[in-house]
């Protein structure tokens, strides 16, 4: 067998393919989705805490925001989930038993809240200060004019990079196999890497890879659309002027003009 | 325009208010009267404290030292949230909330502060829409009206929380020259509806014919007060002459 032949059986050997390709549809990849998202949600849900707390008035907050974010942003992914799945699986078993799914979850979240709390924060941050100006000036609490009027807009700015870090759990998940799964905990990765140990070729782990790129692609496209609807949405169109009996013949858009601020302090 | 307001409406007294950010002394005991229902205009220099102390009224900023009173009664201690319910303000670049539709923009206050149920925040969303003349751009989002109708927008956004005093910080400044006179309108009627009013602003022609008072304000201080006749033919301070007689 020459070199090429080889090398195509090891990536595209069918019969190997065909062989994973039952178990990666029924176990790995509602496994995958499962750690993705349960961890996409935590992490949400956790970042979006971190991001308030990253820019609030009290230094009690904003301090231990900063210094969590900065040790599961620092540390290696790899590192993270052993650390936090072989470390606390002692507490996990008298929990809910041998399943290191929950700490799995646990340990993915942690990592997505500290990237998420970030792009959280720089979205609510770049929101201008004038509208919780508005906000309070109508007799919101600092808290509900975060949560109605400052966090929609700036959630709304960064939700391409959330999408990308969605992109990124669902590749990190495939590290729990760490944490040692039975044959029904597998996900994509770990059930591409079991065939191809067994076949002696990788094609089954590549077949893996095909499954990652089916859920990624989506999103990334679906980033590029969302960043390509927000600008748009931001582009100013005028409706035709319907002054109701104000004479104001000739009333044009004006974006107001960031410049434009006299006594601004 | 109004009517409601004059129900309400409060007088308003800025006592010798001081304010300070580090170094930078802003205000250095400025004094205003606002009578019941009056409409007190305050001119002066860029930088001369005249929106800093527009904010103390409502507390988006805190004096130092000094008083601000509502009906002879000291604001200082009350919740601020609920002062500024009680005090509406315009401010020069609109702050509407782009994400919402103008409606929803009115609307928001009147439903999470006051509790107005959906249907009823709507209606008095509505009709004060009506009174500045964009009922139709009810739907809309603020981005697709004119700066001027934004404004608009923002003054029913306030009216609709009916409160006692209304500020104006600079609310044609951003405006194009064609669209200050809608708006200034808009703010004449409230005015000659009974609103006690405090207008920060550049258009002395509105002082001139709108205010009950005109306050000239410099380095952080009130330093000539009085009805606008007053003020324009007959100011006695040098620094108001000169600010006069570049402005005019």
């Amino acid at each position: 067998m020459d070199t090429w032949s080889t090398l195509w059986e090891t990536f595209f050997d069918g019969d190997s393919m065909r062989e994973a390709l039952p178990e990666m549809l029924t176990v790995g990849l509602p496994n995958t989705l499962i750690l993705a998202i349960s961890a996409a949600l935590l992490g949400s849900v956790l970042g979006m805490a971190l991001a308030v707390a990253g820019i609030s008035p009290t230094r009690w907050l904003r301090w231990p925001a900063r210094v969590y974010t900065d040790i599961f942003r620092g540390l290696p992914a790899a590192a993270t989930i052993l650390l936090i799945g072989v470390g606390l699986a002692p507490l996990g078993m008298e929990v809910w038993g041998p399943n290191p799914y929950p700490l799995g979850i646990l340990a993915l979240s942690l990592i997505a809240g500290a990237y998420i709390g970030e792009i959280f924060r720089s979205g609510i941050q770049s929101v201008e200060a004038a509208q919780l100006e508005g906000a309070r000036a109508l007799g919101f609490s600092w808290g509900e004019a975060m949560r109605l009027v400052i966090i929609p807009q700036g959630v709304r700015r960064v939700l391409p990079a959330w999408v990308n870090q969605l992109i990124a759990l669902i590749k990190d998940s495939s590290l729990v196999y760490f944490l040692g799964l039975v044959a029904s905990q597998r996900e994509l990765f770990r059930i591409g890497q079991d065939y191809a140990a067994t076949t002696g070729n990788e094609s089954a782990l590549l077949l893996a890879g095909l499954f990652y790129l089916a859920l990624t692609v989506p999103l990334t496209h679906a980033v590029n659309w969302i960043d390509r609807r927000l600008r748009q949405g931001r582009s100013v169109t005028v409706d035709p002027d319907d002054d109701g009996g104000l004479a104001l013949a000739g009333e044009t858009a004006l974006p107001p003009s960031p410049t434009a601020g006299r006594d601004q302090r | 325009m109004t009517d409601t307001a004059t129900t309400t409406s409060v007088s308003l007294t800025v006592r010798d208010v001081h304010l300070a950010f580090g170094a930078n002394k802003v205000l250095r005991g400025a004094d205003l009267d606002v009578a019941r229902g009056g409409t007190a205009c305050v001119i002066g220099p860029s930088g001369s404290g005249k929106s800093t102390l527009l904010r103390t009224i409502n507390r988006l900023i805190e004096p130092d030292r000094g008083d601000v009173l509502l009906d002879g009664r000291s604001v200082l201690r009350d919740d601020p949230d609920a002062l500024r319910q009680r005090v509406g303000m315009v401010f020069q670049q609109f702050n509407l909330f782009p994400h919402m539709s103008v409606l929803r923009n009115i609307t928001l206050a009147l439903r999470r502060i006051r509790k107005l149920s959906e249907d009823e925040a709507t209606s008095v969303a509505r009709a004060q829409l009506e009174l500045v003349g964009l009922a139709a751009k009810a739907d809309s989002r603020p981005a697709h009206l004119s700066g001027g109708q934004q404004q608009r927008v923002a003054i029913a956004r306030a009216l609709a929380l009916q409160p006692q005093v209304m500020l104006f910080d600079e609310a044609t400044s951003a405006l194009d020259p064609e669209l200050v006179k809608g708006v200034l309108a808009v703010m004449a009627d409230l005015s000659a509806g009974g609103m006690t009013m405090v207008v920060v602003t550049h258009e002395m022609g509105f002082a001139r014919e709108v205010a009950d008072t005109v306050a000239f304000m410099d380095h952080g201080v009130v330093l000539e007060a009085g009805e606008p006749a007053a003020i324009f033919e007959a100011p006695e301070h040098p620094r108001l002459r000169r600010f006069l007689s570049q402005v005019l």
